[in-house]
């Protein structure tokens, strides 16, 4: 690890001057992704400046009815606040099924949105890969990639994003926030994570500089009847090979209402807009969950070691529309 | 320490009641040392240099920018670092992993192997330099790429032979009514105990001393003797508590190092190894490919066995996974055919690893096993008890004690097997099929030499000094219990020193033999002291202290097949619309000798069935074959079971008293890992009907054999 | 601010270290770091506090859990500078005097470990834990995570998933378990897990058919 700087910010104005527009400058939040990233040399800043006392670790709710939730409120604390589990179950399902409780309790929402794909070749600064070294490569394709992405990759990278916290904001059509020396600026999520293209290194929509200041959540009464679900090599403490967030509203036998977005499957959260379009009005039987999957799974394009995802995904989505319905009609 | 059992224990029965570790309150507190938690004044920090090629030849090192850099006190690279000789046989009989024997030439034999030692005033100078050390190599092409049909595969002895045969097989499986003839791959698996290997090295008085962290000080400072061309009396090694072995933990390239650094340096020098750096330099056991063929008679009584197993290993030092060596014990059959192979890749020297050979090999024997009694139509617990052997069914020599029939009898009755509906995939509860299955296992018991001393005190107290090591076996507290019953005084009275070179020779914690080889030795110098004791001479200020040698001893043991048991029972439930597989209980009878101390016995046993469970279901390192290396070396890629992983689980033993051992001890430590995987397998067939014979059983694999089921609309193959 | 604030500020962003205060178990500790240093390294090579264990150094095993303003914390990612002010407790923090913390205790009596090198990470964890499920936190094996479900009770399962960032080699889980269990049920006044979450909770010797 290269030697660095340190500083803290006290207010938001004053850490977004600290950061300036040097490249070689970080925010650090929970440093849970950016600290490790520090050990392994993928990240080598000159200068931290720490944002975590800044005053934004709080979740209110909006005037219309959403909440806000701000940039350093922890992983741990989202996951437990009762407007968030009471109107939003699955964001705190999917907050709750991510890493562990030590980690929960030092991450950021901020760094969570912002954190870097856990592919073993992107991690590893001895083999190449195309978003950490642009150009060099990206051996995934034709090497190890049985958890990596089957929507929306390209040549030159098939990197999963690896949160589960963005998956559920995602289908919840959050904001996201920042503030940068020109003002303050706000990105949908579904906009925020780039398209992987020819250019894998440039992940967000964030400008040069910007510091997320937080997240908001429009009002969905969908989204009451929402659960997150994810499969993993393990039963607990780690990384999705594919998660579902699903919120469902049947009304007389009809999809009122729908939102799905998947995870672990591209280098961005995935909103299922496909499945979603075919769920629009359609009756809530399993031939409409089935026929959703498939259109947003039309798409998928596997790679040799990792076409089980397309079953997996199928399965999750049908199971957790399923599920929904099934408590709808109790 | 605090007798935790009931009931009031006798003065000499302080063996087959439960204790409490004796270490445990320094372990819960955190004031239990580890090696790299002694300071030192002075002590300088070396880290490690990687190549970053599979092969080749260094070209250059550019260290002149690394020395300058803060804090820097020296590199290390075959250029300069003190010279070793690898020309002798260590302790187990073996010459040295040359892979140990870093910087003494320019060749590359694995991605990941030392090519520098930076030394620095702290920790973080030292990381941050050994990351800007720039190596140029000449990289040549390199394989890695172990399969079954590797044409330059070929057979090695090992504790045993590589190849036996008898009787003709293919007559024998022609002539059978049924029969089975199926592979199976287990993948790279890693030892990854918690505490990462570390030692601290430093000249003191003209001697070498080095903290450790390892399973046995005596060999390690035999290896570093020999290494360093020093008299063994001039070499000390302590290792007082060690933070898990599981054979990893002997001399690795991280004490040499620190030596090397510590001689040229003249100041104390730690070496502690990243959890990645343990990816190619820990050891770890090889995949293996294997190929058993089963013939039996209608009545499931086997004619015909073979059993062939391939490894593989560094191109510069030979280890073989021994896995086709557990049918040589399990199973007789009138043609009995076993080989283990190995071939040489670019990769590092695997080593030993919690029940080598047994544990790949048991889960394909026993999984093939599981199938033949499909074929018969026989009750897997019976087909096992139709095929056991009189006598070895290689060696020919008698069992010392066989009570793998009364393991399987009881685990059946305690897990409720007699009421199993034998077909599968006709068991849910909600979106899980549930399924059971269960394997037999053994693993060998024996006793190697070693030395102790036991010091009568004048205050009525008690020493035993012995170079035994506790990597969280509880062998500190069961030698305790051993002493005080041999001494006959309550365990509080005697104090049982270990991890120091200094107490004499001894032998390692491993091949599940630390325990009866050490409590033999203290057994002999107590009931020596004893019988001093008993003169009733006084007792001087120094102590009394008597010294005993087991050598003799136990190379007067008559030749016999002497092993531990044990029958695995596993329930497990699977989602096939997502490949997940959970265990939900799992039992495991086992007939392993005299227990010494219930307490910490059953976390042994329940350990290694966890292994079990994590080896079935979890575990896979994965090699990068365009490089050569590991994707994901670290313990986010490679999956260990997690607490959640895991669920209640019971371990009970067997009376099984060893006649041929002063305390009737056999081994523990191994025995709970032997069949488990097996076990949860042969439940996921039970669960789905598909047999999976790759571990580890992914979701992937899972989903993708559910599909491949339903599209041909019956069983199916994973 | 004050001024010296302000300059201790301006050196930070120019040097590449500084002195520190740590407040560590109640007592203060005041020390130069390089800001390359982890709370964790801090703990161990500096201040001699060896008991918060490094086993990934990656924020991958849990070994070195501690209790960051009463909240259980990895400290390999922590780093130290940003540590300042914050209430720190290790596992050498726990015990009053002679008198081990409840959870240690368990731990001790239920043979809650073997190499013991992960010890002190679960027991941080396991009082991080157990104070989370007092809050009424729900935990991703909770089945229903709206407040008016109420608090899951501390079911085996759910103390699982909860200790699961903490791995454990020696495979000590079913001890673990049930020393946790214990704690809990001692810190909240009841028998250790209320009978109907009682269930994979035992050390009986009886059949688990």
């Amino acid at each position: 690890m290269r030697e660095f700087g340190y500083q803290r910010a006290s207010d938001v104005a004053g850490a977004v001057a600290l950061l300036g527009a040097d490249p070689d400058t970080r925010f650090l939040g929970g440093g849970t992704n950016l600290v490790d990233l520090m050990k392994t040399g993928v990240e080598r800043p000159a200068r931290l400046v720490d944002i975590r006392e800044l005053p934004l670790g709080e979740i209110e709710s909006t005037a219309d009815g959403g909440l806000r939730i701000g940039a350093t409120v922890t992983n741990g604390d989202l996951a437990a606040h009762p407007e968030v589990r009471r109107r939003y179950p699955a964001l705190a399902q999917a907050v709750l099924a991510g890493a562990s409780g030590q980690l929960r309790n030092m991450a950021t929402v901020g760094g969570n949105l912002l954190q870097r794909t856990r592919c073993g070749y992107f991690t590893d600064v001895t083999k190449p890969c195309n978003k950490r070294l642009p150009g060099s490569g990206c051996p995934a394709v034709t090497g190890d990639h049985h958890n990596h992405a089957i929507l929306g990759a390209s040549e030159n990278c098939v990197a999963v994003h690896p949160s589960d916290m963005a998956v559920a904001l995602t289908a919840f059509d959050a904001v996201v926030h920042y503030e940068t020396a020109d003002g303050p600026g706000e990105s949908p999520l579904g906009e925020f994570y780039l398209p992987v293209g020819d250019t894998p290194h440039r992940e967000t929509a964030l400008p040069p500089g910007a510091l997320i200041t937080g997240v908001t959540l429009p009002p969905a009464p969908v989204a009451a009847h929402s659960r997150y679900r994810k499969v993993r090599e393990r039963a607990s403490y780690a990384f999705a090979i594919g998660s579902v967030a699903a919120a469902l509203d049947v009304r007389d036998g009809v999809v009122h209402d729908v939102r799905l977005a998947l995870g672990a499957v591209a280098s961005r959260p995935w909103r299922a807009g496909a499945a979603e379009r075919v769920l629009a009005g359609a009756p809530a039987t399993t031939d409409s969950w089935t026929a959703a999957a498939d259109a947003e799974l039309a798409a998928a394009r596997p790679l040799p070691h990792n076409g089980y995802k397309v079953t997996l995904m199928r399965n999750l989505m049908v199971a957790e529309l399923t599920r929904l319905a099934e408590e709808a009609a109790r | 320490m605090t007798t935790v059992a009931t009931g009031t224990a006798a003065p000499t029965s302080a063996v087959g009641t439960a204790h409490t570790r004796v270490e445990g309150r320094d372990k819960v507190t955190g004031a239990a040392r580890y090696a790299g938690e002694i300071p030192f004044e002075n002590l300088a920090h070396g880290w490690l240099a990687l190549s970053t090629v599979a092969r080749g030849r260094i070209r250059a090192l550019e260290t002149d920018t690394v020395l300058g850099m803060p804090g820097v006190l020296a590199v290390l690279d075959h250029r300069n670092a003190p010279r070793v000789t690898t020309d002798y046989t260590g302790l187990l009989g073996t010459p040295p992993d040359p892979t140990c024997a870093v910087f003494q030439h320019d060749r590359v034999p694995h991605l990941g192997w030392p090519v520098a030692l930076v030394v620095a005033e702290t920790s973080e100078q030292a990381r941050e330099a050994a990351e800007a050390l720039v190596v140029h190599y000449d990289q040549e092409p390199h394989d890695v790429g172990f399969k079954g049909d590797h044409p330059d595969a070929y057979p090695l002895d090992s504790h045993g032979p590589a190849v036996t045969g008898k009787g003709d097989l293919d007559a024998e499986l022609a002539a059978s009514a049924h029969v089975v003839d199926r592979e199976f791959t287990t993948p790279e698996e890693h030892h990854s105990m918690m505490e990462p290997h570390a030692a601290t090295a430093r000249w003191e008085d003209g001697r070498l001393e080095v903290i450790d962290s390892n399973q046995g000080a005596t060999w390690v400072v035999g290896e570093l003797a020999n290494l360093f061309s020093l008299d063994p009396a001039s070499v000390r090694v302590r290792s007082e508590h060690v933070g898990g072995g599981f054979g990893s933990k002997g001399v690795r390239a991280h004490q040499v190092a620190a030596v090397m650094a510590a001689t040229t340096l003249q100041r104390p020098v730690r070496v502690v190894l990243t959890r990645r750096q343990m990816f190619s330099l820990a050891g770890y056991r090889s995949p293996t490919t294997q190929r058993v063929r089963l013939g039996a008679d209608a009545d499931g009584r086997l004619r015909a066995l073979e059993h062939r197993s391939l490894s593989m290993t560094s191109t510069v030092h030979e280890f073989i996974e021994s896995s086709a060596g557990v049918a040589r014990v399990m199973y007789d059959a009138d043609a009995h055919h076993t080989a283990n192979r190995v071939v040489r890749l670019d990769v590092p020297t695997p080593t030993w690893m919690r029940a080598p050979g047994e544990a790949p090999g048991s889960f394909a024997l026993e999984a093939a096993l599981d199938e033949l009694a499909e074929e018969c139509g026989i009750d897997p617990v019976e087909l096992r008890l139709r095929n056991e052997p009189a006598k070895g069914p290689v060696s020919g020599l008698p069992f010392a004690g066989r009570n793998l029939p009364a393991c399987l009898r009881e685990g059946a009755r305690r897990f409720g097997w007699a009421d199993r509906d034998p077909r599968p995939g006709v068991r849910r509860d909600g979106r899980w099929l549930l399924g059971t299955g269960m394997a037999a296992a053994s693993f060998g018991a024996g006793a190697a030499p070693s030395t102790a001393t036991a010091t009568a005190h004048p205050d009525g107290t008690f020493t035993v000094r012995i170079a035994a090591a506790d990597i969280g076996t509880g062998a500190r507290t069961a030698l305790t219990l051993v002493a005080a019953d041999a001494l006959g005084v309550r365990p509080e009275r005697v104090q049982v020193r270990i991890g120091d070179s200094d107490f004499g020779p001894a032998m390692i914690a491993g091949g599940s033999m630390g325990t009866r080889s050490w409590s033999w030795a203290i057994t002999a110098a107590a009931g020596e002291l004893r019988e001093r004791l008993a003169l009733g001479s006084d007792i001087p200020p120094e102590g009394i202290t008597v010294r005993s040698d087991t050598t003799a001893a136990i190379g007067a043991l008559a030749p016999a097949e002497r092993h531990s048991y044990g029958a695995q029972f596993a329930e497990v439930a699977v989602d096939v619309t997502t490949g997940e597989v959970r265990v939900r209980r799992m039992l495991g009878i086992f007939a392993a000798g005299r227990i010494v101390n219930p307490l910490t016995a059953r976390g042994q046993f329940l350990g290694g069935m966890i292994w079990g469970i994590s080896m079935a279901l979890h575990e896979e390192a994965v090699r990068d074959r365009a490089t050569g290396g590991h994707v994901g070396a670290d313990l986010a890629g490679y999956h260990v079971a997690t607490h959640a992983d895991v669920p209640h689980i019971e371990a009970d033993w067997i009376d099984d008293t060893d006649p041929g051992d002063p305390v009737g001890i056999k081994g523990i430590g191994e025995i709970g890992i032997v069949g488990a995987a097996a076990a949860v397998a042969n439940a996921v067939w039970h669960a789905t009907g598909v047999r999976h014979r790759d571990l580890p059983i992914r979701p992937d694999r899972v989903l993708a054999a559910s599909q491949d089921a339903t599209s041909s609309g019956g069983a199916a193959d994973a | 601010m004050s001024a010296l604030a302000t300059r201790k500020k301006l050196l930070m962003a120019l040097s590449t270290s500084s002195v520190i205060t740590l407040k560590i178990n109640g007592e203060k500790h005041t020390l130069p770091v390089d800001h390359r240093t982890t709370l964790l390294d801090a703990l161990r090579e500096r201040l001699d506090l060896t008991g918060t264990k490094k086993g990934c150094d990656q924020g991958q095993c849990g070994a070195c859990t501690v209790l960051l303003d009463g909240r259980r914390g990895v400290a390999c990612l922590q780093l130290a500078v940003a540590a300042e002010g914050r209430e720190i407790t290790t596992v050498e923090g726990l015990a009053d005097g002679e008198r081990l913390h409840p959870v240690q205790q368990a731990f001790l009596d239920l043979d809650g470990f073997q190499c013991g090198y992960c010890t002190p990470g679960q027991i941080c964890s396991a009082i991080g834990a157990i104070e989370e499920h007092a809050a009424g936190w729900p935990s991703a094996v909770t089945d229903d995570v709206r407040p008016e479900a109420g608090p899951p009770p501390l079911s085996a399962d759910e103390i699982r998933e909860r200790m699961s960032g903490n791995l454990c080699r020696c495979g000590a889980y079913n001890s673990i378990v049930q020393a946790v269990a214990r704690a809990a049920g001692a810190a909240s006044g009841t028998d250790p897990v209320p009978g109907a979450s009682v269930h994979g909770v035992t050390d009986s010797k009886e059949t688990v058919a």
